[in-house]
């Protein structure tokens, strides 16, 4: 009771005026926000409606030239939509490789949960150049998966494995299983064992019981992991870029090259807004997906 | 043996995707061991080789440097700006708190991709670009919202009945937050240390956009290596760094746990 009395009482550090100190406190932190955040989120949305005449050339300008190449052009209409299908498809491949983990982590004991948590969400410490380079040398010509198919004489020619889809979309789903498998166990508050026992002890058989208990009570976790996955996978570059040697073209990969390599800035703006729009549209179907599951 | 209520074929499934998730990270040590010339499992040679190869390489190691100083100086102004900005928000009382926390973490939000294509534009105008100064900016605008996250979370754990006491008590502030509060944040201070080191040192994405020839991180250079050779240094570079990770890592777990920290701090 002393304590609640304490926190209750109107104390003497926040009776004084705040708002200077308090002021003076954040203005570091909103400079650094002005400069690498604000300004540069406001002049990229600018950007682009600028017009790139060329060369690197760029005239000041308010056209929807850049965005009208999206729906006439083939060549970017179609790499919207392989960004957005090979996302869903990585998005929904990421969710079937860590259900399982998941779900065991769930039903582990207390001292094996937290030492399973560490080992799963370890990977996210480790360079994403680091890990798509460990794919490189699993999937390459000459890699593990090769090395030892040939060896033991089933393949005598090399499964192309990297430089082309399956590569990125192989690799992204490891990268993404920690995220997937966070997501799934922060949803997993509502699941308890004995509900999956009541069914079975009810004569659902096992499979059953997963699909018509297990599966709804952790839909909540499904929809968030889908969600964040999704996005990450739609903005990721690095793993695309290494993994798909230069012939998977993706949104991202499009950015760095426009913005780099050909100097279209105008162009790799709107590319970022489009980017932007589609986590838009997931995020709205997220939010529909959750109010239809309440 | 069944691990908790988990069927014994259930659990060989698990320990499958383990190793597939794991498998990456893990098989850069046999090949980091190699000494051919060229990326082959199983490898005709065995040797340290690429580890003596490493100390020689001007580039990567001059990237190196760059990194841990950038790392290095990156941690401490997140601290320097984070630690005050975290008090502010959660123990004064002002309008708008909720608003700037928002806004002071919304870079998480965006996308590198994004994020490295819009700072690029804007440095290029006030020559930042390829310096010291602008590379400590763009790593503040990631470490930042995590740094900001992670203390204002232990802050907000922490009673103010305690402060309230030191103040009651009478202690100016100043003393209060210096011996009492600042103290109590201390596993806060450490996790998000480590964690705006691990951000800084690992951050690619918007680096690739704002390097340039005279000034490059190491995980920059490392992917241009793996993007035009193929050879094994680059996998004794990733065993070098994984051991260093895991020594921050033991950090990060003594003083608030990984998984909570993670937890916490990567949003969508």
């Amino acid at each position: 009771m002393t304590v609640a009395t304490f926190s209750d009482a109107p104390a003497a550090t926040r009776q004084r005026p705040v708002a200077p100190l308090a002021a003076a406190m954040l203005l570091p932190i909103a400079i650094v926000n002005a400069i690498g955040f604000l300004a540069p989120v406001a002049n990229l949305f600018r950007m682009s409606f600028n017009e790139a005449t060329g060369g690197g050339g760029l005239r000041e300008a308010v056209t929807f030239a850049n965005y009208l190449a999206f729906v006439m052009d083939p060549f970017y209409l179609e790499l919207v939509t392989r960004s957005i299908g090979m996302s869903l498809a990585i998005t929904l491949l990421t969710l079937v490789a860590s259900y399982p983990i998941a779900l065991f982590i769930h039903r582990a004991p207390a001292q094996w949960k937290s030492l399973l948590t560490i080992v799963t969400v370890s990977p996210l410490l480790v360079s994403a150049v680091v890990r798509t380079y460990g794919w490189m040398l699993i999937l390459g010509d000459r890699g593990l998966v090769n090395g030892l198919l040939t060896s033991a004489g089933v393949i005598h020619e090399p499964l192309r494995l990297v430089n082309n889809t399956t590569g990125v979309v192989i690799g992204l789903v490891e990268i993404l299983m920690p995220y997937m498998v966070l997501s799934l166990m922060a949803g997993f508050g509502r699941l308890d064992r004995t509900y999956e026992e009541a069914a079975q002890s009810l004569g659902a058989m096992p499979w059953t019981a997963f699909r018509r208990v297990v599966v709804p009570l952790t839909l909540p976790g499904i929809a968030l992991g889908c969600l964040l996955c999704f996005v990450l996978a739609v903005s990721s570059f690095i793993t695309p870029k290494l993994l798909g040697g230069g012939r998977v073209f993706l949104l991202a990969t499009e950015i760095y090259d426009q913005a780099i390599v050909i100097l279209n800035w105008p162009l790799a703006a709107t590319m970022s807004i489009v980017i932007l729009a589609i986590f838009g549209l997931a995020l709205v179907a997220y939010t529909r997906v959750v109010r239809l599951l309440d | 043996m069944d691990i908790g209520r988990n069927s014994q074929g259930f659990t060989l499934l698990v320990g499958l995707l383990f190793a597939f998730l794991l498998a990456p990270v893990l098989f850069v040590f046999p090949i980091s061991f190699s000494n051919d010339p060229f990326l082959a499992f199983p490898p005709q040679s065995w040797g340290f080789k690429y580890f003596a190869a490493l100390p020689r390489n001007a580039v990567l190691m001059s990237a190196f440097r760059t990194s841990l100083a950038l790392a290095a100086t990156v941690t401490a102004l997140s601290l320097a700006l984070a630690v005050p900005a975290a008090y502010a928000l959660v123990r004064l009382d002002f309008r708008g708190r909720d608003w700037l926390m928002s806004l002071f973490t919304a870079p998480l939000l965006l996308p590198s991709i994004v994020l490295g294509l819009a700072i690029l534009l804007v440095f290029v105008r006030v020559d930042l670009l390829a310096t010291y100064p602008g590379l400590v900016i763009a790593h503040l605008v990631v470490t930042l919202p995590y740094a900001l996250r992670v203390i204002a979370t232990a802050l907000g754990t922490l009673p103010p009945a305690i402060e309230d006491a030191a103040a009651t008590l009478g202690a100016p502030p100043f003393t209060v937050f210096r011996r009492v509060t600042l103290p109590m944040m201390m596993p806060g201070i450490v996790a998000a240390s480590a964690l705006s080191f691990l951000v800084s040192f690992d951050e690619v994405v918007i680096s690739l956009f704002i390097v340039g020839p005279k000034l490059s991180t190491f995980p920059v250079e490392m992917f241009r290596y793996v993007e035009t050779r193929t050879d094994p240094l680059i996998a004794a570079a990733s065993v070098i760094l994984i051991v260093a990770t895991i020594g921050i890592v033991l950090v990060l777990e003594r003083s608030i746990g990984v998984a909570r920290a993670l937890g916490k701090a990567s949003q969508p």
